[in-house]
Order: structure tokens, then C-alpha cells, then sequence
């Protein structure tokens, strides 16, 4: 009786697992999970924002040093990248939701992994790279220099904050690329139809929440002490 | 130091005879704060006897007689639960507004106190009086003296405790924390660190002096002859040629610091702070954050060349051209 | 409670098949996805992380005889009160309800097969005894001597012991916490059987609700500070150093964040827990359901924005002080509502007095009084006197021990015929009920008085006129612990030589148990559907509301 039960559970082509009464109740509870495990992430990100902001208003001045320190190029050309993946991400599972071939989904998804990686090798070739070329790692022979005068300690807090904050988000960013890879090859076994794409609509939740974070880390760290403003410097 | 002036307690019977159940009160809001004590003590003592003889009643009234007993019903009350809901909140905003009071009134210190300064570091307490004597892990006060304490930690968070006195802060490495008591009983009381702080926490402790006025000037008269703590400091200005450009005219090439102390100053990013002894502390250690504008911004810092007792000797030293010219300041 | 509540026919565990019986060996239990083992697998790590806090916790209490120190270093001292509070915060308290009485029984109480993802539960324990194990190895390689509290810029700058090992495995059993609150929210949500409604629910559901929102939403600021912690003792940069502009002050704010939320994370179980026994051996329904229930929510949520009261003498601002006390006070209230509905549902009660029951009362009224010493310590003017001295060890044991320790035996002791088939001797267990309530009272009464003399804790030698009521709490303590070997001692025991349990023992009502015990590992043969309210007592004379 049982093992005909596994038998069954492991040939379902649908994923449905004993726990749940209906496929209905075990889509409903993978939705509200991923919302739950975001309100999870909101908080992780939020204690580090608060210790960011409480910084920032110590130390104006080092942390607008610090902010000139980033290439506001790389930023916003990330944060361009990271939308339009945002979007291929929402068209790969409309295109699930609309019954197209499984090439379409598959091609959504490589194309939004793609621009994920675009995102993760710009950080790291031509931001962090740099950055440990120019000896403002902290940690990895960060160096004062002399025109930051004596907030050389507080610069380095900002860079501090910058390698932790945009280090977590690459993070965020990767285990995304790990989900794509699985969606991808599930897309492949053909799992996806109009009735079943819950496990591609929470990645996209998850996949815009990580989105979500850069909208707010890329004015926090690159965009601050005046760079633009009339009046600024 | 280590707590063992006085004798150690031997045998069991000592140990019982040492027995006490209240701490000394010496200090002029100990009997404030010990009546709000009691006063909490005696709702703690009504609400838990209240309950646990409810309990005890109800467990001996209905107590099970046989196995298949089916008990009466009875109807949530919204009558019942709004009351323990009410009457517990009054007592709590009663508590509460008690508490505050006290708590406001206790952390101004009156405007005539002497001022004490203390520094921690592993572990001990170092004390200075403004007359100049140091001490370490003692305290000589007068009695019916306000006086206040300005403390700082040379390395980790340490916590200026006297129990007699009701009074306790933490004294934090990188800024000032103060408090203040007026000890009324003369006599010999415990000071501890109440925040752990390493190894040693527990032996960071001392005693307490509390002396007659007579008795506190001769101690102050009978130690070696000390400069005053302005005087340490004014040395100190010179032997780290803060004079140089701190000349205290318009030819020197940084501000003048008489009659600083107290005075708002707006700053180069557009704060404006008053002159206390955090902004001397900052302005010593980190200058370019209390950039004054109108003056060079070379000024370098003294962090690693002075210590926190040297600090403030400084700022002493600062305060008290304060009060010399304050009147030709303004 | 559901259509099938007719009492069921009582088979002999032996002979058919159970979630205990269904397979065998060990992998069965280390890959089992069953929420019933998964239960057991935490119930074994956290007894066996107990009985490590519980050693450091006697030694402590041995030292602390003699004023100078009776058998141990300052410094080793200081390791045994940070591997004792590390472990049993951590380690014991966080997960004991939830994890072991919690997995076991939310899909029971519900009426569904399991939790909503069994995958992510086991996946859950994995992690935590990987936490586990960062920690044991932390204190097997020099100990860590910060305290539990890991306050800087002592822990990130001056400690030289293994700090970042011990802050790893609480980061990682953190993980363990997240899922297992995030796995019961969803469960509680999506699982519940038709008819089980939320005012149908059974308290034990509501308190693991709100449990489950504070792990949800606390762990993960713990999480980034202990983080922000490790990466400024591996760097050097200043976070928390002031020495580099980093404020020491934020590392408080942000551990209490967490920590003060988890103290209800430790106490809301219990609530639940008690919430059960009480109309279980009064054989009436709960006084006051709703306000019972809501008063859970209101707990979690004010839980949130009380931190402020740990610090009252750092230093922060008079205002500040002022809105922590008033919100501190605001949390009592609560939680003083539950005590009365508690007392009151004893009212006209058919009262039994099994060991549970006995542990449950014991529970009301050590909590009464560590609710209430919580006032000295919400009080701006007390508290700047008791703060950081004995008073407040002795209010938190209150909570933690006489309240959380006191609930969890007693569920374990309501539900050990559901999860064994087995009954214990009743006898020895209401003897160690007894024997823990008078060694706990002995241990930690005395702490009060220490704390208002004056006597800081986290001292490992002390002036010698504090020694009387230290001996005293000692003596306390050897009983507390003879009190805690008792239940370990019958409890094993009866797993082999206990007399089978049936189905429901206490005639209690719930969905647990309208089902043999042990469960069946699909827990129901079909989907109960619930058509009454919770706690459903048949009484004479009204009917219950």
C-alpha cells in the first residue's frame, strides 16, 4: 500500500506531494511560503540598512568620500541590466502561464541568467577587482590616503558597508542563478503547463526581491554626498 | 583593591551572621528609589499570594471526586476580563509615572555639583579629582556634596556601580557618560563593574570613601601635593604645543579656546554643536569632524599620543578658560 | 472535537503499524521526512544540548560556594556562564517547544498529514545540529567567554577566545529557526482540516503562530549583526569599534532587536503548552478564548518594540528610556490576561492533579512571579539600581525556567503517551514536579535578594557577606538538578517497560487524540472534518462559550 503510494508520488508528473489535499493547496502554500521567506529577507536586509543609515548620519562626510570612490557607470549600468532581467524573468513565466512551446520559457530564462551574470561580472571585474587593485578593500590592504585627512577609518566603514551590502546582494544573486539553472531544467523535462508554473512564479518572486535590493543599494551607495545635486560640489 | 580590606568571613556561623536582606542607603535618593521598591515588592507579594491562593483554593474545591464527574459550565465574562485587563494597566501607568519621575529627577545633576572623572580599562577604575589627587579603584567624597562623575573607557564597556547609592551607567570607550549622587552617610561602601568586561570583571571593584567635609580636605591636603587637573592639563597644552597655534589671539592659526566651553559653534558641514566635552574629546582626537570654518583644517590628531586620563586633563584645562572669561566672551 | 470524536478502540501498538514500527535502522530516522521523527530527532539533540548547559550551569553554582571561587579560574568561570547562556538560549530554549512538541504535533492538532514542506523540516534539524556542532567544537577549542549577550567591542576586538565559532553556530541554527517558523506558518495557514477554523484552533496552534512570526521576522537581524560582529573581528574595520567611529550602542540595538522578541520566543510555547493542560485536567473549556488567543498575537507584536529596556544605563537618551518603560509595561499586560484566564478556567473544573497538571500550575505561578519582578525592571528609577546585578538572573530564570523549562516538561509529560504509546509512573513524576518546583524556588529566590544588595552578576568571585544567600542558591541548585534526572530516568524507562497508553488517557479533547498512539505515520486514515469548538468538555448545566 505505501510503497505503491511513493511509487505513485515519484512517477506524479505534476509534484504532488502526499502532505497536501489538492495541487490547489500545495500551490497556495509554496506561494505564501516564498512571501513569508521574503518578509525573512526584508529584515535581513533591513538590519544592515539601519546600521547604514545610523552611519551615514555619524559620518557625512567620509561616507560622501567613500560614495565618490564608486563608478557610477557600473552602477547604473547594473542597475539597467537588472530591470531588464526583472522583465525577461516576468515574460518566462507569462509565457508559461500562456501555454507556449517550452523553447520560449527555457529561452526567457537563459536570457534573464544571462543578464544576471552580465550583473555579477561587472561587479566583480570592474568594481571589486579595481577596488582591491586601488587598496580600498578593507580587510585586503586598505590604504588611507591623505586627502581623506583624518576620516580614513570612517571611509573605510562606507567601504566596509559597500563590500558587505553588494557582497550579500551577489550573493542573493547567485544562489538566483543556481534556482534559473534548476527551472530551466525542469522547463526541459517539459514540467511547466498552464496549470502547473508555481515553481517559476516564487523564483520570479524571489528574482525581484534580489532586483528589488539593488533599486535600493544603488542610490544608497553611489548617488549620495551631492554628486548631482545644483548646488553640490 | 581586590575587595579583601575587609575581613574575610569564615565558619558557618559568620557566614549566616553576615546575613542581610537590604543593601546601605547613602545616598540622597537611596530612600526614594527603595520606597518605590517596596512599593513594587508589595504588588508583586499581593498578585502572586492572590493567585496562588486562588489556585490553592480552586484545586482543593474541585478537586476530581470521580472519574466520569462532569463539572458545571460557565460563560467567559467580558465583565471579568475587562476588569483584570483595566486594573492591571492602572497599576502599571501608576508604576510607571512613579518611576519616570524619579528617573527624570535623578538624572539631572544640580547645577553646583563637583565634578569627578573617571576612567575604566581592564580592570580597574582610575579616578581624578579636579583638585589634582588620583586615585585607583577608591573614591574619596565629601559628604552632602552633589558631585558628578564624567566617565570614559580606555578599551571595552565597563559599568560605574554603587549600590548604596542606587547609582549605576555604563562608561563607554569613545564618548562621556555621566551620573551623579550626594552621599549622606558617612562610611565605607562597595563600587562595582557592572557590565562584563573580560577575565578580571569580577575583581574590578573598590571601595568608597564617604568622609566628613573636614576629614575630605585633609585627605585632599595630606596626599602628595598634586597639581589641579587644569593645571595637568594646561602643562600637557604646552608639551604637545597646542599653543603654538591655539595662541589664543588673532595671531594664531586656530581658534581661541577661552570661553569655548558651553558655546554653540557651527561647523564646516553644517552642524552646529555645543562645546561640551564630547566635542574637546572630538576635536583632540578626530578635528577635522569639529572643523570650525574660517580657520586652516590642518589640525592633526592626537589619537595614540594621549590617554584618556590625559584627555581630560585637557578638557579641564579648556573648561576652566571657559569660566575665566566667559563674561569677556559674550 | 471532529465528527469521529466517539472514543476509538484502543489496538495494541504491536500489532500494527505506527510511525515509530513503520520502518527500522537508521537511516529510516536520519532521512525520514516524517514531522513526528523529525520531532524526536530534535527532542535527543536539544536534551543532549541541555545536559551541556546544565554541566556548566553546576559547575557555575559549585564555584560560586566560596566567595573567592571554590573550584575554578576567573577565566574559566567566565567561558562556563557564556557556554551555559549560549546553549541554553540558543541551543535549548529557542527550539525546545517549537522543534520537538511543535513539529509532533501542529499537523496532529490540525488534522493534516504533515507540515506543509517535510523536505525543508529535516532540512531544518540538519542545520541546527550543524549549529550544534560549530558550537560544541567552539567550546571543546578554548570555550568562548563574551556571554551570551556577545556585546562589543569586547567580543569583536578584546576576546581572545573562539568567538567566531560560537557566532557561527548560532547564525546557523538561526537558519534552522527561520525555515522551522516559516514551515509552521504555512502549515497553520494552508493545512488546517475543513471545519478547523481559527477560532476552532487549539491555543498550542495560536502561541506556535506567534512564535513562528518573531522567528520569521527576529532571526534574521540577529543573523546580519552577528555577521557584522564576525566580519569586524576577521577585518579589523571598525562596525563596532569606536576606536574607528563604529558606535558599540548599535550592536546592543540590534542584538536586543532579536533578543529580547526571542525571551517570548522561549515563554509564548509555554503559554501554548499550558494553554492545553489547564482545560485537559480541569475537563472544562478555556476561560476567555479569544482573549487567550489574541493576547499570544498582542505579545509577538509589542515583543518587537520593547529592546530598549536592556538599555536603560548605557547612556541613551532620558526620551528613549521614557517609550521603552511605558512600551515595557504595555507587554505585561498580555500576559497578565493570560494568568487570570488560566486561574479562572480552573473555576468549577473537574481538577485531576497528574504530574502535567502539576508542572502547569507549577508554571502559572513561577511565571506570576517572574512576570512581575519584570516590573522592578521596566521602572526607569529600579531598574538603574538592579540592572546588570542578580535581580535581573533571577527575573529571567523565573521566565525561562520556571516559566519555559516548567511548560515544556509538563507538555512533554501530557503528550509522552501520545508520542510513545507508554504511560510512566505517575507517581515519580509528580514527585519530580514537586522536587524541581521547590529546588527551582531555592536556586533563583535568593537572586532577587543578592541583586537588590547589590551583588553584579557574571562575577566570579564575590565580597564574602553575599555568600550566605549564594550557598543557599547552591544547596537550590543540587536539588533543581536531582529534580531534572528524576523524569530522564522514568521517561526512558518507560519507553521499554511502560504500560501501553491508548489512545487518549487523559480523555482530553483535541484531534491528537482521537488517534491511536503512537500515530500512524500518515497520521489520519481520513481527513477528520472538525465541527466543534477547541477544549469542547461536556458540562452540566450551560454550555461552554
Amino acid at each position: 500500500m505505501s510503497d505503491l503510494a511513493v511509487h505513485e508520488h515519484e512517477a506524479n508528473p505534476t509534484g504532488f506531494a502526499h502532505q497536501f489535499e489538492d495541487l490547489e493547496q500545495q500551490h497556495d502554500a509554496g506561494r505564501l511560503g516564498m512571501w513569508i521567506f521574503l518578509a525573512t529577507e526584508i529584515l535581513f536586509f533591513g538590519g544592515m540598512f539601519t546600521s547604514y543609515t545610523i552611519y551615514r548620519s555619524l559620518h557625512p562626510a567620509a561616507f560622501d568620500i567613500g560614495s565618490h570612490l564608486l563608478e557610477v557607470k557600473f552602477g547604473a549600468t547594473n542597475t539597467a541590466v537588472l530591470i531588464c532581467s526583472s522583465l525577461t524573468m516576468a515574460l518566462s513565466i507569462h509565457s508559461a502561464q500562456t501555454g507556449k512551446r517550452k523553447g520560449t520559457i527555457i529561452g526567457w530564462l537563459i536570457f534573464t541568467m544571462l543578464l544576471g551574470a552580465t550583473f555579477l561580472f561587472l561587479k566583480f571585474r570592474f568594481e571589486w577587482y579595481h577596488d582591491w587593485l586601488e587598496h580600498i578593500m578593507p580587510g585586503f590592504g586598505f590604504v588611507y590616503r591623505p586627502e581623506w585627512g583624518a576620516n580614513g577609518p570612517q571611509v573605510q566603514m562606507f567601504m566596509c558597508f559597500y563590500f558587505f551590502l553588494t557582497g550579500l546582494h551577489a550573493l542573493h544573486m547567485i544562489v538566483g542563478l543556481g534556482i534559473l539553472t534548476v527551472l530551466v531544467i525542469m522547463a526541459a523535462r517539459g514540467r511547466f503547463t498552464t496549470q502547473y508554473y508555481v515553481p517559476l512564479e516564487i523564483s520570479g518572486l524571489y528574482w525581484h526581491f534580489v532586483d528589488i535590493v539593488w533599486i535600493f543599494l544603488f542610490p544608497l551607495l553611489y548617488l549620495i554626498g551631492g554628486r548631482y545635486s545644483t548646488g553640490g560640489h | 583593591m581586590m575587595g579583601l580590606t575587609q575581613p574575610v568571613i569564615h565558619g558557618t556561623a559568620a557566614v549566616w551572621a553576615a546575613f542581610q536582606l537590604h543593601p546601605p542607603t547613602a545616598s540622597s535618593i537611596a530612600d526614594n528609589v527603595d520606597k518605590l521598591y517596596y512599593f513594587l515588592t508589595g504588588i508583586t507579594l499581593f498578585f502572586t499570594i492572590l493567585i496562588f491562593s486562588i489556585i490553592f483554593v480552586f484545586m482543593i474545591k474541585y478537586r476530581r471526586r470521580s472519574e466520569d464527574e462532569i463539572p458545571e459550565g460557565t460563560h467567559t465574562s467580558m465583565a471579568l476580563e475587562l476588569t483584570w485587563t483595566i486594573i492591571p494597566s492602572l497599576i502599571c501607568v501608576v508604576i510607571f509615572i512613579w518611576a519616570s519621575a524619579l528617573y527624570v529627577r535623578n538624572a539631572r545633576p544640580p547645577a553646583a555639583s563637583t565634578e569627578m572623572f573617571v576612567v575604566g580599562k581592564q580592570w580597574m577604575w582610575h579616578i581624578q579629582h579636579p583638585e589634582g589627587p588620583r586615585e585607583i579603584d577608591e573614591l574619596h567624597v565629601p559628604v552632602n556634596v552633589p558631585i558628578k562623575m564624567t566617565m570614559t573607557s580606555q578599551d571595552v564597556i565597563h559599568d560605574f556601580y554603587i549600590p548604596a547609592f542606587r547609582v549605576k551607567k555604563d562608561v563607554l570607550p569613545g564618548r562621556y557618560t555621566s551620573l551623579w549622587f550626594e552621599a549622606n552617610k558617612i562610611g565605607t561602601y562597595h563600587l562595582f563593574c557592572a557590565q562584563y568586561c573580560g577575565t578580571n570583571h569580577s575583581q574590578m571593584i573598590g571601595w568608597v570613601y564617604v568622609m566628613s567635609d573636614a576629614d575630605y580636605a585633609a585627605w585632599l591636603a595630606g596626599g602628595e601635593k598634586a597639581e589641579s587637573m587644569a593645571q595637568q592639563g594646561e602643562r600637557l597644552f604646552s608639551q604637545f604645543g597646542c599653543n603654538t597655534c591655539h595662541t589664543g589671539d588673532a595671531t594664531g592659526t586656530g581658534p581661541s579656546l577661552a570661553g569655548l566651553y558651553g558655546k554653540p559653534e557651527k561647523l564646516q558641514n553644517g552642524q552646529t554643536r555645543v562645546v561640551d566635552e564630547t566635542f574637546i574629546r572630538d576635536a583632540i582626537l578626530a578635528p577635522s569632524t569639529v572643523h570650525v570654518p574660517g580657520y586652516a583644517a590642518g589640525m592633526p590628531t592626537f589619537a595614540g599620543q594621549v590617554n584618556e586620563d590625559q584627555v581630560l586633563q585637557l578638557i579641564a584645562y579648556v573648561k576652566s578658560l571657559g569660566a575665566q572669561e566667559r563674561t569677556n566672551a559674550k | 472535537m471532529s465528527t469521529a470524536t466517539a472514543d476509538i478502540h484502543e489496538v495494541p501498538a504491536e500489532s500494527r503499524v505506527h510511525y515509530l514500527n513503520a520502518r527500522y535502522g537508521i537511516k529510516s530516522w536520519l532521512l525520514t521526512l516524517d514531522h513526528k521523527r523529525i520531532g524526536l530527532l530534535y527532542l535527543g539533540t536539544i536534551t543532549f544540548m541541555f545536559l551541556i548547559g546544565g554541566i556548566a550551569a553546576t559547575l557555575m553554582r559549585l564555584n560560586l560556594i566560596e566567595p573567592q571561587g571554590a573550584l575554578v579560574e576567573p577565566e574559566t568561570y567566565n567561558k562556563l556562564f557564556s557556554t551555559h547562556g549560549i546553549v541554553m538560549v540558543f541551543f535549548f530554549l529557542v527550539p525546545s517547544i517549537p522543534a520537538t512538541l511543535g513539529n509532533f504535533l501542529i499537523p496532529l492538532m490540525i488534522g493534516a498529514r504533515d507540515v506543509a514542506f517535510p523536505k525543508l523540516n529535516l532540512m531544518s534539524w540538519y542545520i541546527f545540529v550543524t549549529g550544534c556542532c560549530c558550537m560544541l567544537y567552539a567550546v571543546m577549542t578554548g570555550g568562548v567567554d563574551t556571554g551570551w549577550t556577545f556585546y562589543t567591542p569586547y567580543s569583536s576586538t578584546y576576546a581572545h577566545t573562539s568567538v567566531l565559532l560560537a557566532a557561527l553556530g548560532i547564525f546557523i541554527a538561526g537558519f534552522s529557526s527561520i525555515l522551522t517558523g516559516l514551515n509552521f506558518i504555512v502549515t497553520i495557514h494552508k493545512m488546517r482540516a475543513p471545519g478547523m477554523t481559527w477560532f476552532r484552533l487549539p491555543l498550542f496552534i495560536w502561541s506556535m503562530y506567534a512564535t513562528s512570526m518573531i522567528f520569521v521576522l527576529g532571526t534574521p537581524v540577529i543573523a546580519v549583526t552577528l555577521l557584522l560582529l564576525g566580519l569586524e573581528r576577521i577585518l579589523h574595520v571598525g562596525i563596532f569599534d569606536p576606536a574607528l567611529g563604529g558606535d558599540p550602542l548599535l550592536f546592543q540595538h540590534l542584538f536586543w532587536f532579536y533578543s529580547h522578541p526571542a525571551v517570548y520566543i522561549m515563554i509564548l510555547p509555554g503559554m501554548g503548552v499550558v494553554s492545553e493542560l489547564i482545560p485537559a485536567f480541569s475537563r472544562k473549556r478555556i476561560f476567555g478564548y479569544s482573549f487567550v488567543a489574541f493576547s499570544s498575537l498582542a505579545i509577538a507584536v509589542i515583543s518587537f518594540v520593547v529592546w530598549g529596556h536592556h538599555m536603560f544605563v548605557t547612556g541613551q537618551s532620558v526620551y528613549a528610556g521614557l517609550v521603552f518603560s511605558v512600551l515595557s509595561f504595555l507587554v505585561a499586560i498580555p500576559s497578565a490576561i493570560k494568568v487570570f484566564n488560566w486561574t479562572a478556567t480552573l473555576y468549577k473544573g473537574s481538577i485531576s492533579y497528574q504530574a502535567p497538571m502539576l508542572y502547569a500550575l507549577g508554571f502559572i505561578g513561577l511565571f506570576t512571579m517572574g512576570g512581575l519582578t519584570g516590573l522592578f525592571l521596566a521602572s526607569l528609577a529600579t531598574d538603574v539600581h538592579l540592572n546588570g546585578t542578580y535581580f535581573i538572573v533571577a527575573h529571567f530564570h523565573y521566565i525561562m525556567v520556571g516559566g519555559a523549562v516548567m511548560a515544556y516538561l509538563g507538555g512533554i509529560h501530557y503528550w509522552w503517551p501520545k508520542i510513545t504509546g507508554r504511560l510512566y509512573p505517575d507517581l515519580w513524576a509528580r514527585f519530580s514536579a514537586l522536587v524541581i518546583f521547590v529546588g527551582f524556588n531555592l536556586t533563583f529566590f535568593p537572586q532577587f535578594v543578592l541583586g537588590y544588595l547589590g551583588m553584579p552578576r557574571r562575577y566570579a568571585m564575590y565580597p564574602a557577606e553575599f555568600q550566605s544567600l549564594n550557598v543557599l542558591s547552591s544547596a537550590g541548585a543540587s536539588v533543581l538538578a536531582v529534580g531534572y534526572v528524576i523524569p530522564l530516568v522514568y521517561l526512558i524507562w518507560s519507553l521499554k517497560y511502560g504500560p501501553p497508553a491508548g489512545p487518549n488517557p487523559w480523555k482530553a479533547k483535541g484531534l491528537e487524540w482521537t488517534i491511536q498512539s503512537p500515530p500512524p505515520t500518515e497520521n489520519f486514515e481520513e481527513t477528520p472534518i472538525v465541527t466543534e469548538e477547541a477544549y469542547n468538555y461536556p458540562t452540566v448545566g450551560g454550555v461552554s462559550v
